[in-house]
């Protein structure tokens, strides 16, 4: 991945730590996520690498004994920092999850949902940029035509298209994808994959992958992490072809986890 | 052509980098998250209401009671006294009948219930486990008038005619248990009222039995296959002892509901006033006395007895199904710590 | 070493054989008390008994009115009883984690479910009843409300955990408030569970007769007027049933077989629509 062109840090992570109740899950860590490039945090199962990536959006705020310390600086702002809103900050930084997740309604409406919550769009507002998105992502041509029928009604790889339809619809500048092609078949990945390169033109992107050829593919900075530790963060053609920890270098190799 | 390209120009650009003005959006989230705590308020008043019902039903018939409990006292509890014109009333009748009628449906029902449940765990075949499920859920279902209708018209006449008379003949003759099976065969009574409360809690313990019994783990139950028992062995020795708290559990929430049954005890039991030994003597349940008896109440007094009746039903319901609450709670919790 | 393997075995036979006795005894009397409904029941029902009130005994007649009744009852209990169930119910499955409120409420809940439902009818005397001095429709429909909420709470709270917390965090990955969440996702992806839980319900209250004795009491006219006591099947039966009329009697067993129908009707109607073991269990 060519990444001559200079970047601009979108969000600086300093002295980040998660804990679940008190046991301390992520080890104190610093790296910078960039601008319209695609940063892949790979790990074997149990590094925290969804751990960390739920840290960006503050999902873990959801359950009661979760908290993460330290900072999380994105374009300047803290966004630990408790009189943060939670719903501006998600509606800045997207999520797509493992599994795919439509809601029961129909694919005009999942794609419309997200807009519908901030902005007062008039009804042909509205179709104009559910049309728009669901081109982004690639799911246009599929379902112009079924745009009344459940969301559940798709395929799962067009289910997941549909969340990063409704994703990109409300227009966030970060888009974090946990996993997004590992409940899928080659075909659907390959095509998340060419998402994902047509995505980071408009979008900073984080993905978490346990599938490390998917890394290498995809993404134009590497982290990896091991027991709740940033051991490695680079750029992905150095992590992979010239890794600077022997542990990242074991991983890669498969010569564990 | 044109609209072809401004489409084209949509779908290529790039978002903006602010949606709408960061002002109206902070409103628009402020209006939210009242909307939120309003939402949250509400539901968690409704779950209050619930656990208000309770203490409300508790608190208005102990006080439309006072009347009752101040004439009467605790000797309420051991009279045997039934004078609506002299107005002196005592429970133990009522409470005797409630008890023994639950007494036989829980002799009748526990072992026929494990029966059942053993058959459905262990001997059914597949195809034969869901017809039988809705056997028992129809059986749950079947609303206790029908019960009662068919007890006093159906049940009782054969029962007179064929199985009493065999009773009085044969057990009424023997030592201690002859007084239970004397008297004259009238169909209706304590026994007849006993045995239809047993074919009402069955499905109820049995389904509870089944529900306990599979979730032993199948491993537990292969290691003792293993070692060559039989399925009579592993059930009595190994099952059992594992869902004991369970299968109790069950046992109480069955006799919550036999204390509790009204109409189906209402059309049996033969609304009598008095304690007799025998089981084949009619007799007198707290649910039959209200049944029977409270749309003719005359006098406060008459009333208050009867709703002091109907506090102390409620009160012995609530502690059986609390405990069987307990219990079925604590082999939950049992089996969420080794899963 | 035989010999004992000899008693086992037997011992093994006799209670396995035993078992399916039980199953036996239990499909009996199923069968028993379906037959004499239906052969006793089929007899009595014909159009005249959806037409004409009940008579008074020695003449012909039908259940219009109780019909009427019960339907009118049951359907405002179901208005009444639900929306208390369901909004209970969400409270417990979606705010429940970290107090006291939910697992007491949860707790007494059960306990009302399996609650002697007489008293239910005693409370109902006693806090409306006995103050406004007459007995009423509404007050018969209340009681059934009563009997009503803890199915309805059950089984929502029951649906909406089994909704998986990706969906919830999808949404909240959106940026939705929790009430939205709550009310446009959750809640509609259990749709079919919650409405399986009202059919439920509703096939309960139409069999019960104890908490209409001293509520709703009875009428031998047709009425629709709420505010006084309102015919309704099952007491209509209770009362035909116990007398010695025999078109009283064969009455009260058309009402009854009408009864049995509507609630079997409701629990298929609610196990197909959701088509696994009823939720309550």
């Amino acid at each position: 991945m060519d990444v001559s062109t200079q970047h601009a840090p979108k969000i600086k992570i300093n002295n980040l730590s998660f804990y679940y109740g008190s046991y301390r899950a992520l080890k104190p860590m610093a790296f910078e996520i960039l601008e319209n490039c695609v940063t892949a945090f790979i790990g074997p199962s149990g590094c925290g690498k969804s751990t960390l990536l739920r840290t960006f959006n503050r999902m873990y705020e959801l359950y009661p004994n979760q908290r993460a310390t330290g900072e999380i600086m994105l374009d300047g702002e803290n966004i630990l920092d408790p009189r943060q809103d939670l719903n501006m900050l998600r509606a800045k930084v997207g999520m797509v999850f493992q599994k795919p997740t439509p809601f029961p309604m129909s694919v005009f409406d999942n794609v419309a949902f997200g807009i519908k919550l901030y902005e007062s769009l008039s009804r042909r507002e509205l179709e104009e940029r559910v049309e728009w998105a669901l081109r982004k992502a690639a799911l246009w041509e599929e379902v112009k035509d079924k745009l009344n029928q459940s969301g559940t009604s798709l395929s799962g790889g067009q289910q997941q298209r549909l969340c990063i339809a409704r994703a990109i619809a409300v227009k966030p500048e970060v888009l974090l994808l946990d996993e997004p092609a590992s409940a899928l078949d080659p075909i659907s990945t390959a095509r998340i994959e060419e998402l994902i390169h047509e995505l980071k033109e408009d979008y900073t992107i984080a993905i978490v992958t346990h599938n490390m050829q998917q890394a290498a593919r995809v993404s134009d900075y590497t982290a990896y992490m091991y027991l709740g530790e940033l051991i490695e963060f680079g750029r992905t053609d150095e992590v992979f072809v010239k890794p600077k920890r022997k542990e990242t270098e074991d991983y890669i190799t498969g010569r564990f986890g | 052509m044109s609209s072809v390209v401004t489409a084209i120009e949509r779908v290529k650009s790039p978002p903006t980098s602010r949606i709408i003005s960061t002002t109206l959006m902070a409103a628009r989230l402020g209006r939210q998250y009242f909307v939120d705590l309003v939402f949250l308020n509400t539901t968690r008043l409704f779950a209050f209401l619930v656990l208000a019902l309770l203490l409300g039903i508790l608190i208005s018939l102990f006080i439309s009671s006072l009347p009752s409990m101040r004439a009467f006292g605790f000797g309420f509890l051991t009279s045997t006294a039934w004078d609506p014109v002299q107005e002196r009333f005592g429970a133990l009748v009522p409470i005797f009948g409630t008890l023994v009628t639950s007494f036989i449906a829980l002799l009748i029902g526990i072992p026929v219930s494990f029966g059942i449940a053993l058959f459905l765990t262990e001997l059914s075949p597949i195809w034969l486990k869901r017809p039988i499920g809705i056997a028992i859920e129809l059986l749950a279902g079947i609303p206790s008038i029908i019960y009662g209708m068919w007890g006093l018209f159906v049940f009782a006449p054969i029962f007179a005619d064929y199985v009493q008379p065999w009773l009085i003949k044969y057990l009424g003759s023997l030592a201690i248990i002859g007084p239970l099976f004397s008297g004259v065969p009238q169909g209706i009574g304590m026994l007849t009222a006993g045995i239809i409360l047993a074919i009402m809690v069955i499905p109820f313990i049995a389904s509870v039995m089944r529900d306990v019994f599979e979730l032993v783990p199948p491993m537990l139950k292969e290691s003792a296959y293993g070692l060559g028992a039989t399925t009579w062995e592993v059930v009595w020795n190994v099952v059992l002892p594992y869902t004991r708290v369970g299968v109790v559990g069950g046992i109480l929430l069955g006799l919550g509901r036999a204390l509790g049954e009204t109409m189906a005890v209402t059309f049996v039991i033969g609304n009598a006033h008095q304690v007799y030994t025998s089981l084949l003597a009619p007799g007198n349940s707290i649910a039959s006395t209200l049944a029977n008896e409270f749309t003719e109440a005359v006098g406060d007094l008459y009333t208050s007895a009867l709703i002091e009746l109907g506090l102390l039903l409620f009160l012995i319901t609530v502690i059986v199904l609390a405990l069987a609450k307990l219990l079925l709670l604590q082999l939950a919790k049992k089996e969420g710590a080794q899963t | 070493m035989i010999p004992i393997y000899r008693r086992r075995q037997l011992i093994n036979a006799f209670n396995l054989f035993v078992s399916m006795l039980a199953v036996a005894f239990g499909l009996f009397w199923l069968a028993w008390i379906l037959w004499t409904l239906f052969s006793n029941g089929l007899q009595a029902i014909d159009l005249t008994i959806f037409i004409q009130s009940t008579p008074p005994p020695g003449s012909n007649g039908g259940l219009a009115n109780a019909i009427v009744g019960s339907l009118l009852m049951t359907f405002i209990a179901v208005l009444i009883g639900t929306p208390v169930g369901i909004l209970a119910g969400t409270y417990l499955a979606e705010y429940g984690g970290g107090g006291w409120l939910a697992p007491a409420t949860r707790f007494i809940n059960d306990i009302l479910l399996s609650a002697p439902s007489i008293v239910i009818g005693l409370f109902v005397y006693a806090v409306y009843v006995a103050n406004v001095k007459h007995f009423s429709g509404w007050a018969g429909a209340c009681a059934l409300s009563l009997i009503v909420i803890p199915v309805v709470l059950k089984t929502t709270e029951n649906m909406l955990r089994l909704i998986p917390n990706s969906l919830r965090e999808a949404a909240a990955a959106l940026g939705a408030p929790r009430w939205k969440i709550i009310t446009m996702v959750t809640l509609r992806a259990s749709r079919a569970g919650i409405i399986t839980g009202i059919l439920l319900a509703v096939a309960r209250i139409s069999g019960e007769t104890a908490p209409l004795l001293f509520t709703a009491l009875n009428n031998q006219f047709s009425s629709s007027n709420l505010n006084h006591p309102i015919a309704n099947l099952p007491v209509v039966i209770f009362q035909f049933a116990m007398s010695p009329y025999s078109d009283w009697q064969r009455l009260a067993w058309g009402g009854a077989l009408l009864i049995t129908i509507a609630v079997l009707i409701f629990n298929i109607v609610g196990r197909t629509l959701f088509g696994q073991k009823t939720p309550l269990q």
